[in-house]
């Protein structure tokens, strides 16, 4: 689906090399900002409803000379992943994005890219997985595609969607993770809606993510290597291992990176993000931007004197089970609120994740409770967070439902 | 060379890379012939057109000199296209079936 919205010109003005400069950025041209300052050396992409104005943006840099990357416009999501996944064999720094059906579209080659070990970055503007057509946020479409050996991590804000970016190229890099990384925004929400967003300078943002050396590269015809040859049942599942240890090793890693941009620029996010969690007796588990309106209700329950706390994990893949199991341990109750349905499972793809990692920790677990909310951009009002923070203090509060469903 | 069979993950390349060239030649695919047929040749028929060398898919015709002296078996997966495509007036290849020979390759 063609988005044909054009960025107003100003924002498409490179800032000063080693400048910063706070400007009001949609997350979707902070994104394109962040894909420049890197100048990876492929983009492959196909335009999709809420991300099409990265590439495009992306597209213009590369016209007016600001970037080196090489552009290649695809026929379709499929082709554009496959031609990342090409472009990242021959030894490339690659970034696409996408969204939705796009997302969908990628499917297969997803797998190919992760189980390669090709360090490829792509930014994911939430939407819904139609049918029935809907452009609008949610996140049925990333959280399908959680177990396909991608790193997920999820932004809150604009700002962090840049900054996330900058960090998934190290990320994914990582000799100790080699593992595509996906960076999520919620669609519409915060890749159209303007934020304050801080941008680094050029020169300190490329001086981040470093020089790219590939460990193989197709087109070292001095060394050849063969990439994706059949991998029978002698050996395949040796390779799955070594997967999951990359996995393992990146939440080591991702908690490594943040902490150095941190260090370097003043912003850092952690595997979760926690709001007055100190002393709450009941908390909301939720990921993005929805965090903002529930840290709102917080603050005004806790002006009435509740004990009302927050958990957004930000990294979804590696799940940060220990994380939250500290964070929840010895609550009363837990929300857990899913931007997404998981048809016929007990709750939303993240409830069933919480409560796993609290059901395996064994320490007095609190009560948790699902909650699937804003499917296809519905709007959650205030005071349907309330009632669920409410619902957390009754003595038996309904297991599943969707919020706002009218009867 | 990796040993596919045995090796554990620690000696795998990441991504089931093949971090080598010319790696084709130690696997050997002669094995994939099982119980089906080998082609033999009859020397003295061959007039060296090579149609078969260019034909086979595993590069199983051996040849020295510019002329066909055999074939490897430790390659060969017994596909028949090199007696397929050996000239009609010539035929110099036939496919023999595997158990005139015992288990030798
Ligand atoms: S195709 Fe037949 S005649 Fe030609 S080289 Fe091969 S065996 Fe000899
Ligand atoms: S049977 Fe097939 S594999 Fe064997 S030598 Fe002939 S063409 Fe090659």
């Amino acid at each position: 689906m063609l988005d044909v919205v054009t960025a107003p010109p100003e924002t498409r003005v490179a800032p000063r090399a080693a400048m910063r400069s706070a400007k009001a950025l949609t997350g979707n041209i902070a994104v394109a900002q962040a894909i420049r300052q890197i100048n990876p050396h492929v983009c492959a992409a196909y335009p999709i409803t809420p991300t099409t104005q990265i590439m495009q943006e992306v597209a213009q840099f590369v016209a007016d000379g600001l970037m080196e990357t090489e552009l290649v416009p695809c026929e379709s999501e499929h082709s554009a992943m496959s031609a990342c996944v090409g472009a990242s064999a021959a030894g490339a720094r690659v970034i696409t994005a996408t969204s939705a059906n796009g997302l969908a579209l990628m499917w297969e080659v997803l797998y190919i890219a992760s189980g390669l070990r090709l360090p490829v970055v792509m930014a994911v503007g939430n939407r819904a997985l139609s049918g029935p057509l809907n452009i609008h946020c949610d996140h049925s479409d990333s959280m399908g595609a959680r177990d396909s050996g991608w790193i997920q991590i999820y932004a809150e804000t604009a700002q962090e969607a840049y900054d996330n970016i900058l960090q998934a190229v190290r990320i994914a890099e990582h000799p100790d993770v080699l593992l595509p990384v996906m960076t999520c925004m919620d669609g519409f929400l915060t890749t159209h809606t303007s934020e304050n967003v801080e941008l680094l300078g050029d020169a300190e943002a490329r001086d981040f993510v470093g020089a790219y050396h590939a460990r193989y590269s197709l087109l070292d015809v001095d060394n050849p290597i063969t990439y994706g040859p059949n991998d029978l049942p002698d050996s395949y599942t040796e390779h799955k291992y070594q997967q999951v240890l990359a996995m393992q090793n990146a939440a080591r890693v991702i908690c490594e990176i943040d902490k150095e941009f941190g260090e370097r620029f003043g912003r850092s996010y952690g595997m979760i993000d926690t709001y007055c969690m100190e002393d709450a007796e009941t908390a909301i588990v939720v990921l993005s931007s929805t965090a903002g309106i529930v840290k709102e209700m917080v603050d005004t329950l806790r002006a009435e004197g509740r004990k009302v706390g927050l958990l957004r994990p930000r990294v979804f893949r590696p799940f940060p089970a220990q994380e939250l199991v500290d964070a929840l341990k010895g609550l009363r109750a837990v929300a857990v609120m899913d931007r997404a349905l998981s048809f016929g499972a007990e709750g939303g793809p993240l409830f069933t994740e919480v409560q796993s990692a609290l059901r395996n920790a064994e320490c007095g677990a609190p009560k948790v409770v699902s909650r699937v909310f804003g499917l296809g951009g519905r709007a959650v009002a205030r005071d349907e967070i309330r009632e669920i923070y409410d619902e957390l203090d009754s003595d038996r509060p309904v297991k599943f439902r969707l919020v706002g469903v009218r009867e | 060379m990796i040993d596919v069979k045995r090796g554990g993950w620690k000696s795998f390349p990441l991504g089931g890379v093949i971090p080598e060239g010319g790696t084709s030649v130690a696997y050997l695919t002669g094995e994939w012939r099982g119980g089906g047929k080998r082609p033999l040749l009859n020397l003295k028929a061959c007039v060296h057109c090579l149609h078969c060398w260019i034909s086979c898919p595993d590069s199983a015709i051996l040849i020295n000199g510019g002329k066909m002296v055999g074939f490897d078996y430790e390659h060969c997966k017994g596909c028949g296209m090199c007696a397929q495509e050996c000239p009609p007036m010539v035929k110099a290849i036939t496919m023999v079936a595997e158990s005139q020979f015992g288990a030798t390759l």
